[in-house]
């Protein structure tokens, strides 16, 4: 019998050193099994990698910022899906997943498919509410408070000891071991990302990530557990291993279950040396690392496509142990006028160079 | 103490914690005394099987494998509740 061809849109191609997810998520999608794909990459900027990547994308098109307002990128999301009949769209940044939520159900209408968190679990589990959402659902956080001001930085020692994380509201987290490298921080994050800026208490020990999926209803469709083996300067993964860590799995059911959470997710976590875990972030999209899962015998991203199209998904039980993966960056060298025609049109159709 | 049952180990004596994801590497010797806790053995047991083994002193043995169970110990690799 022959699989049917999904037309699936993909955000996140900038295979950078901080990457963001599209290219593993497009690689696990032509690994599936269920299904054949046409790739439509959505990019924000000109030279994101995966626009020249003929063998990742088949055509990608320009879309606008978040910050231009969710009616502009519908209009931009019609335009596309009247050229490509897109059924499935799957977001991969952070900032951009709320005007996505927003637009699901006029998406919908449309024909198009997603499958995200609602914008209940999506506020809930904000970094600036992590202390209400370990409290709500019984799981253990660092304790953290958001900063509208830089003058407040002067009393955090009341809630705080030193080293204490001054993080973004979207990226970038710094350790900070004193007032005024707090202070400093505290300008540079809410320069690039506005405020609030969020202070986390600092919990010593070794990080531990978790990938997977919830199919909405409180079940662990997915659940890959990851260390990392070398991370960047950026604190972004370049090497990791899947492990064996029943407790891991067993806190990602428990989140799944108490939160209902509905679409792919990472769990990053911090394990004392009391050995329990803490729960750092949870970032409400898969991770630039899935394709450890993909690898170790989850396709998450497969399992999220039929999941949003509304087929009954089988939950993976297992995954190989010990797997490892390694990035790499290499050179592609491209012809001027791509590049050309994608900044002049806003689209590359990659088979057609 | 007892070493967790998942810890791989190899002939080359690459150790390798599932649970973590950490490798370690140790000498021949090191591979033994694993060996001898994968199979159950008590520590007893495992010294004694060492000292038919190779031609060591009783207190120089003591030494060196308190030190080395103080290793595993510290990587979590072996505990006393299990």
């Amino acid at each position: 019998m022959s699989k049917p061809t999904i037309h699936i849109a993909v955000s996140g191609l900038n295979n950078i050193d901080s990457p963001g997810p599209g290219v593993s998520v497009i690689r696990g999608l032509r690994e599936a099994t269920s299904f054949d794909v046409r790739i439509i990459g959505l990019a924000y900027e000109n030279l994101e990698p995966a626009i020249y990547l003929s063998d990742v994308v088949d055509v990608t098109y320009q879309i606008p910022y978040p910050q231009g307002g969710i009616n502009e990128l519908l209009e931009r999301v019609k335009e596309i899906h009247q050229q490509e009949k897109i059924d499935v769209i799957i977001p991969n940044f952070d900032a951009e997943l709320y005007s996505f939520m927003k637009l699901e159900p006029a998406l919908k209408e449309l024909g198009i498919h997603m499958f995200l968190p609602g914008l209940e679990q999506f506020e809930e589990r904000h970094k600036m509410n992590l202390d209400s959402f370990g409290e709500k659902y019984g799981i253990k956080v660092p304790h953290s408070k958001a900063l509208y001001a830089s003058h407040e930085i002067f009393d955090i020692t009341d809630d705080f000891d030193f080293p204490l994380l001054v993080k973004g509201k979207w990226y970038d987290a710094f350790i900070a071991y004193n007032k005024e490298q707090a202070m400093n921080y505290f300008n540079k994050v809410s320069a690039k990302w506005g405020l609030p800026v969020v202070i986390q208490e600092f919990v010593h020990g070794t990080e531990y990530n978790v990938t997977g999926l919830g199919d909405g209803r409180g079940n662990t469709i997915a659940a890959v557990p990851m260390r990392k083996l070398y991370i960047t300067d950026k604190g972004k993964a370049w090497a990791g291993i899947s492990l064996d860590e029943p407790n891991l799995i067993k806190l990602t059911n428990h989140f799944l279950e108490k939160t209902g959470w509905r679409g792919g997710f990472e769990l990053e976590l911090m394990k004392n040396q009391e050995g329990e875990y803490y729960l750092l972030e949870i970032n409400p999209r898969i991770p630039a690392w899935v394709y450890l899962a993909v690898g170790a015998g989850q396709n998450i991203p497969e399992a999220l496509v039929n999941l949003a199209l509304g087929k009954e998904v089988k939950p993976y039980t297992e995954y190989k142990v010990g797997k490892i993966f390694i990035r790499y960056s290499w050179d592609m060298v491209i012809d001027r006028e791509q590049f050309e025609q994608f900044s002049m049109n806003g689209v590359l159709n990659s088979k057609q160079k | 103490m007892k070493i967790h049952p998942n810890i791989a180990v190899n002939e080359n004596g690459l150790l390798f914690n599932p649970g973590t994801g950490e490798s370690f590497t140790t000498n021949p010797l090191g591979a033994r005394i694993i060996g001898l806790l994968k199979e159950g053995k008590s520590e007893e047991q495992v010294r004694e099987e060492l000292l038919q083994e190779n031609e060591v002193e009783a207190h120089t043995l003591e030494k060196d494998f308190i030190d080395f169970m103080q290793l595993l110990k510290k990587h979590s690799l072996i505990s006393n509740d299990e």
